[in-house]
């Protein structure tokens, strides 16, 4: 009678066009992206208030838009392993993981160095000032995501060189989505923190 | 050990039993969600004798006027420890293991989606339990603080300020909650993977069980939920530890924020609380009304809605704090609407209840219990989202009469409802009656006499989270009524327990389909094997079991 109201939304039954590990994946990616908003919303509630100490004007704007173009780059990379990934070319499939993975340590990298010029030349640390405190948490968090990612990627190497993974294996895709979110929460933090909190 | 399985050996007829350790050697490392989803309401059964416990010092401390029965420092752990685990340790498991036993048997699959991270998220919650019990035996604490935690259960800044709560009390608040809480996540995720994509063949979405239905939007709310709580637990942490400032007002930061940040997840936590008991109802009433559940989709639509209102009412509870007018007119207006959909549902269980052949077993009976005590908590939550009136009688006792009335009357009767209904097809045993009803009625008087007076005290201005009064306000004869009825629900409580005991041994035998119901978990044996179902009938309608055994009125030539 009136079920019909809910099979156009999702799926017509269970063989829905979405596997299993795809819904948990985006369920879990939901999960981060609230996560991420509440960090968000802890920066900007301190952004432009009145305080003694570094504000964002002392942030490098070059260094930040290498950094993104590191995490852009990135995103264009592990696609293309995706895609060597279903045609089974082997090499191409680690050849273009690695290379995203050192993308992403080359933004490890570059987060590093502005850290380190941030507390040793601007003396901003996380309890200097307000700044210091919601910029190191919500940069922190999104670089330790990066590394998890990255960890997640030699993994994948790793486990496709001694043939451990099979071929049409969905984990290389699951882990190029959180690699996308990842992205995507920078792209956030460049506009608001880089951008618009000068 | 090694004598263990000789002493066994001996019952002929009976199928062999490995030793204890191998047996909980099975159980600690098992995946199977049925005995994940039993360990989850066993905890959430210990965590309630122990929050029990606290709550009845409370109530023996307020008897009487200037009692001295415990200090003042002990008080208000009491009435932490309390609020803390009976919502993150007794409510939510207990709505967990529900849900991780029922769901795939309702939609008639194996196991939930991914087994392994199902255990990780039962023993991440009960890890997290035993965190915030630590507090206890940990003495006078790092810096001669407290032990357990005394800020209350939505611990306000500045109160967790390292310059107020020192030592490491709070710590074990933030770990203890914040660790359960991933845990509860995982299993937020593992729902809705395993009920988007592992219903049986032929069930469409708009064809599962209600409570299924409740379940998805549950693990939605869960999964927006949590996340900020967990954020703004990491911030309070950064706060203590490394010195961050984020809700330090000396340094420019803001209490108020701590408060929005908790109430975003402290909101929807209610409705998190709620739905599963909504949609526990939803299965009872049916079955013991012998009727189809009153508008089926209008009832999805508005666990839809209510769950998606709960995202944006916060701040209701934020009245007295002084936002602006503006916003208070907002979240007074948002508040008010929700009574809608949840009013929807109301009339709904009411509608499956008229002209039905009500069979008054105790199950239904507590899940009348529950429409009218939800219905009471209800109506004084629209007195309190009416901004004048919560700021008259916020932070008073009609607050405390009021939420217990939605938490206790609401979900744990509903909870109470289930665990009478489904224990036959966990144990294969039925629970006594006699006790049951027993059970249900101390329960219910004892529930009325206890929380009612406190609308009473409340008015006359009694506030909450005080450890003692002064004599002569009038106040004493509620609080005596209400410690009255705290013993007869501690009374009701040992009914139960007794009742389940006496049942696991001696319970008359259940058989598969005891209520003769009609959703798929009654069409395999009691308990279920460990593959739940040797052949998972093909779906056609929203009661599968009903079509079976009336091949010649099925319920698909109707919907």
């Amino acid at each position: 009678m009136s079920s019909g109201a809910f099979t156009d939304s999702i799926g017509h039954d269970s063989t829905s066009t979405w596997s299993t590990a795809q819904v948990g994946m985006l369920a879990f990616l939901c999960s981060e992206a609230a996560f991420f908003a509440t960090l968000l919303i802890g920066y900007l509630t301190y952004a432009g208030v009145e305080m003694a100490g570094p504000t964002p004007k002392s942030l490098s704007l070059p260094l930040a838009i290498t950094n993104t173009v590191f995490l852009l780059l990135s995103s264009v990379t592990i696609v293309l392993s995706l895609k060597s990934q279903s045609r089974t070319d082997r090499s191409g499939f680690t050849l273009w993981m690695l290379v995203t993975a050192g993308l992403g340590m080359s933004f490890l990298v570059g987060t590093g160095f502005e850290w380190y010029r941030l507390i040793y030349h601007d003396g901003l640390t996380i309890s200097r000032n307000l700044f210091g405190t919601t910029f190191f948490t919500l940069v922190g968090f999104h670089a330790t995501h990066v590394t998890v990612g990255i960890l997640a990627m030699i993994v994948l190497v790793i486990r496709r060189s001694k043939g451990w993974m099979a071929v049409d294996s969905e984990a290389p895709e699951l882990v190029s989505w959180y690699w996308h979110l990842v992205d995507g929460v920078w792209l956030l933090i460049l506009v608001l923190v880089y951008l618009m909190g000068r | 050990m090694t004598a263990a399985p000789q002493s066994h050996a001996h019952d002929s007829d009976s199928s062999f039993r490995p030793p204890l350790t191998a047996r909980l050697h099975d159980w600690v490392t098992t995946v199977d969600h049925k005995r994940i989803g039993l360990m989850y309401v066993i905890m959430s059964l210990l965590f309630l004798v122990v929050g029990g416990i606290e709550a009845m010092l409370i109530r023996f401390q307020l008897w009487t006027a200037n009692n001295t029965l415990v200090s003042a420092d002990t008080f208000n752990q009491l009435f932490t420890m309390h609020g803390t685990t009976m919502i993150f340790f007794v409510v939510m498991p207990m709505i967990a293991g529900f849900a991780n036993y029922l769901v795939p048997l309702m939609i008639g699959c194996r196991d939930v989606a991914f087994p392994r991270l199902n255990a990780l998220g039962f023993w991440l919650s009960l890890f997290g339990g035993c965190i915030l019990y630590l507090s206890y035996f940990t003495g006078k604490g790092l810096y001669g603080g407290g032990a357990a935690p005394d800020v209350g259960w939505f611990a306000y800044a500045p109160l967790t300020s390292p310059a107020y709560a020192r030592g490491g009390s709070v710590d074990y608040w933030i770990l203890g909650t914040m660790v359960s809480g991933i845990g509860g996540i995982t299993f937020a995720v593992n729902l809705i993977a395993t009920i988007v994509t592992m219903r049986a063949p032929g069930m469409r979405l708009g064809q599962v069980p209600l409570f299924v239905w409740m379940m998805l939007i549950d693990a939605w709310l869960i999964l927006f939920a949590f996340p900020p709580l967990t954020a703004a637990q990491v911030m309070l942490l950064m706060d203590r530890h490394l010195g961050a400032h984020f809700f330090d007002t000396q340094a420019g930061g803001s209490a108020v924020l701590w408060q929005h940040l908790f109430w975003f997840f402290g909101h929807p936590e209610v409705y998190i609380m709620a739905l599963p008991a909504f949609g526990i109802i939803s299965e009872v009433v049916p079955v013991f009304s012998r009727k189809v559940i009153f508008g089926y989709t209008s009832m999805a639509m508005a666990t839809a809605a209510i769950g998606f209102i709960s995202m944006g009412v916060w701040a209701h509870h934020m009245f007295t704090v002084g936002m602006s007018d503006a916003l208070d007119a907002i979240f007074s207006a948002a508040s008010f609407l929700i009574a809608v959909p949840t009013g929807i549902k109301i009339f709904n269980w009411t509608a499956t209840l008229y002209g039905g052949r009500l069979r008054l077993k105790t199950p239904m009976l507590f899940a009348l219990g529950f429409l009218t005590m939800f219905l009471i908590g209800g109506l004084t939550g629209i007195m309190l989202a009416a901004v004048p009136v919560d700021w008259q009688v916020s932070d008073s006792y009609f607050l405390v009469a009021h939420f217990h009335y939605v938490l206790f009357g609401g979900s744990l009767f509903a909870l109470m409802a289930g665990f009478y209904y489904w224990f036959p097809k966990a144990t294969g045993r039925m629970l006594g009656e006699e006790l049951g009803r027993l059970h249900f009625w101390l329960l219910f008087v004892g529930f009325n006499v206890l929380f009612g007076p406190m609308h009473v005290s409340g008015v006359l201005g009694m506030p909450r989270r005080v450890y003692t009064y002064q004599p002569g306000q009038g106040w004493e004869v509620w609080n005596q009524l209400s410690t009255i009825g705290g013993v007869i629900m501690g009374i009701g409580f040992l009914c139960f327990f007794g009742n389940v005991m006496h049942s696991l041994f001696r319970g008359k035998s259940a058989g598969s389909d005891p209520w003769d119901a009609w959703t798929l978990e009654w069409a395999t044996t009691s308990p279920p094997a460990v593959y739940n179902f040797e052949v998972v009938p093909e779906v056609r309608s929203r009661r599968p079991l009903w079509d079976l055994k009336h091949p010649e009125d099925p319920d698909w030539k109707h919907e």
